[in-house]
């Protein structure tokens, strides 16, 4: 029996949360959106732990315990970026707490913001990326010399959780279809599972409509008429790629908020990178962090909290007047976070 | 990396074909195969021909028009029609006479194929799949290119996609260990990830092209698409002239839709190249302005740049033949017709600068026979 735990019992009572700052510009953008949340008095407690690995009692380096057993705890987690370690024997840190809460679900809504103008006005999807198997399941190995077999694994069970929850997130978000993305023609059996999960999972939810597409038709008519889709499923490396297609249509991977749902918590995180070429110059922009903390608040059934973070959010980047650098402003970080503070104050 | 020279051949289908067979037909006419462009004093007397298969969809309306184009240009091209389908496999030829028919010609010009999601025999494996195995297709070529006069939210794209179209994830090779789960193979080796990346040198060689980019996903893939990239980077440093770049495929996706200018030539595995295909087509105005075209050892099979087969528009006389007809201009360059390849091409080009006859996926009104008239109306002989 699956169970899907999306809504969370609703409490007047203060939450605590697990925050992870992460590297680079990260503590910037967390500090920022911690001062928003005070000011929007949002009934959330942050726990601050630091994942920078540590020798374990096996003499492998890996997350510390203090950080899992916080996650643990509180179930829901806000992390700034992360940065992947170079070298060999490490794994990345982010696959590591995927592994580590069983996170199947990655969510990245992506939407056209007022006030930063791309070539494409109309984007509002989101994407739901199957994130435990398919083609990143990590199993591969060289045959002979020269000839490299890596595998695929789709399996019923995995399928079967993902689509279920892309539809719970459709009527939870007032959405109204949800489009499977598979490449079935020609991989058969594994994303014809997939397909067949995923027409079961329509079966049941009957409210929202349900559509099939290849991929690569996905990807032709993304470019040319985002409108097309609204939520979107789909096995892991095309989810990957969609994910961040969708975020280069409305400006790039410093706008787009993600979350990762798994059966044991979930971790809200901003996807962009370090930066460490502008960390500690306030120069940064915390806008994919702030909005997936708003997502977080959704996540936790505080919907007016995060409709008027969302809002104060949305209407400084469309007024203009502190955008940071790589929105094209001159802003300074402090500044932005600053005319959030008030707008929110002056609500 | 000596080895790498002798073992990796002259890739012999960018070698266009007037040098070998059409030479020995006309004999006589040797000087006229390279004295391409201006018109010629005399015309070739020698007839080519060519392989067609209409495919599914809307691919037969798509050429017809293309022959009613060739007959109004006067092309000396004999085309042998081969039907060949998935979806109607009864009235299909069979796989051995198409590939007979294609590799006696060496040439063939091909409507999109129809690939469903379940074969009627069970089979895993697709038929143009089949076709492409059979004749060894291992490149598939999409030359995305902003036409002018069609409106697209980038301007001044023009890359070349390089596909390697034999392995990786179409390998047809799939399993359900136990029930609910199923292991799905993608095969990479050393010696087609090497003759990819050869080509691909070779084809920016040819064209005179600065950069070449390999698209992969070796953060995560660390074997596949690892021995994928190191192949990649062995070839490039056989072609010091050549820029080389690497790129994640996520970041590749992103950077296309918002800055696909820095991009010139583009070489990557089977499913990315799916990926990217359609999505460079769909930023310069959609699949039915992009030509495409896969090369063997020895033929070529000229097609779209991206394969949809756009069923639901069958019969309706909308389809836009813009993508078949630069097709088969670029057949047309390939056997060293080049008089009306660029006759046909410049036509085309007049007609959709001029805009006053554009099919609806180009945001005007116009059918696919007025649009077909339109391009006769402007051959300039």
């Amino acid at each position: 029996m699956l169970i899907v735990i999306f809504h969370l019992p609703y409490s007047n009572g203060v939450r605590t949360v697990t925050l992870i700052p992460g590297d680079g510009i990260g503590p910037e953008i967390s500090a920022a959106v911690q001062k928003i949340f005070a000011v929007a008095k949002v009934p959330i407690e942050w726990e601050v732990v630091s994942v920078t690995p540590v020798k374990g009692p096996d003499g492998k380096f890996g997350i510390p315990q203090a950080a899992i057993d916080s996650v643990n705890k509180n179930t829901i987690g806000l992390k700034g970026p992360l940065m992947t370690p170079v070298g060999k024997g490490h794994r990345s840190l982010n696959l590591a707490l995927r592994k580590e809460f069983n996170l199947y679900a990655n969510v990245r809504p992506c939407r056209s913001i007022e006030g930063y103008k791309t070539l494409y006005d109309d984007v509002d999807v989101v994407t739901i990326r199957e994130n435990t198997e398919g083609e990143y399941s990590g199993i591969e190995h060289e045959i002979v010399d020269g000839v490299v077999q890596s595998i695929k694994l789709i399996t019923e069970g995995a399928s079967r959780r993902v689509a279920e929850f892309a539809f719970d997130y459709a009527r939870n978000n007032g959405r109204q279809k949800v489009t499977a993305v598979h490449k079935a023609n020609i991989m058969r059996m594994s994303d014809g599972l997939f397909l067949r999960c995923c027409r079961e999972a329509a079966e049941k939810n009957p409210d929202i409509r349900f559509e099939e597409r290849y991929l690569d038709t996905v990807c032709l008519n993304m470019v040319q008429d985002p409108g097309m889709y609204d939520v979107l499923v789909m096995p892991n490396l095309y989810g990957d790629i969609l994910s961040d297609l969708c975020a280069g249509l409305v400006g790039g991977l410093g706008l787009t908020p993600s979350g990762n749902i798994g059966t044991q918590g979930a971790i809200f995180e901003s996807v962009h990178g370090t930066a460490p070429d502008i960390a500690g110059q306030d120069k940064a922009n915390p806008t994919a962090l702030l909005l997936s903390a708003v997502m977080m608040l959704r996540y936790m059934n505080l919907p007016e909290h995060a409709a008027k973070i969302e809002r104060a959010c949305y209407s400084t980047i469309k007024e203009g007047k502190y955008l940071t650098a790589d929105l094209g402003g001159k802003g300074k970080c402090s500044e932005y976070t600053d005319e959030i503070c008030q707008k929110i104050e002056a609500e | 990396m000596a080895s790498l020279f002798t073992k990796i051949q002259l890739t012999a289908s960018l070698v266009s074909r007037p040098a070998t067979a059409l030479l020995q037909k006309q004999g006589a006419n040797q000087a006229r195969a390279f004295s391409a462009i201006q018109a010629p004093v005399s015309k070739p007397e020698g007839r080519t021909k060519c392989t067609l298969i209409p495919g599914d969809g809307v691919g037969p309306e798509l050429l017809y028009s293309v022959q009613e184009v060739f007959k109004a240009a006067g092309v000396p091209v004999d085309f042998e029609p081969k039907f060949f389908s998935e979806v109607q496999p009864l009235m299909s030829v069979s796989l051995e006479d198409v590939a007979e028919s294609i590799s006696h010609n060496g040439i063939c010009l091909k409507g999109s194929l129809a690939t469903p999601d379940y074969s009627h025999s069970g089979d895993l494996q697709s038929l143009s799949m089949k076709l492409r195995r059979k004749l060894d297709l291992y490149a598939n070529v999409v030359h995305v290119k902003s036409l002018p006069g069609v409106r697209a939210r980038h301007n001044n794209v023009d890359m070349i996609i390089i596909r390697e179209a034999t392995e990786g994830e179409y390998s047809s090779l799939e399993h359900e260990s136990v029930p609910g789960v199923v292991e799905c193979l993608k095969i990479i080796t050393a010696e087609k990830s090497h003759r990819i990346a050869k080509f691909a040198f070779d084809y920016a060689t040819k064209f005179g092209r600065k950069k070449v980019t390999a698209v992969h996903k070796a953060n995560i893939m660390k074997l596949g698409d690892g021995l994928f990239l190191r192949c990649c980077r062995e070839i490039a440093a056989l072609y010091p002239k050549i820029k080389f770049e690497e790129m994640i495929v996520d970041n590749t996706t992103m950077q296309l839709v918002s800055k696909p200018t820095q991009f010139d030539v583009m070489v990557m595995p089977n499913l990315y190249g799916d990926i990217i295909d359609n999505l460079a087509s769909g930023i310069i105005g959609g699949a039915g302005v992009v030509a495409g075209a896969s090369y063997s050892g020895n033929c070529v099979v000229f097609e779209m740049g991206s394969s949809h087969t756009f069923s639901e528009a069958v019969g309706k006389n909308v389809a836009n033949p813009t993508a078949m007809l630069l097709s088969s201009c670029n057949m047309l360059n390939h056997v060293g017709l080049e008089y009306y390849g660029n006759m046909i091409q410049s036509a085309v080009e007049r007609v959709l600068k001029v805009g006053k006859i554009r099919t609806k996926d180009i945001g005007g009104h116009s059918s696919t026979n007025e649009f077909t008239l339109a391009v006769i109306n402007n051959l300039r002989h």
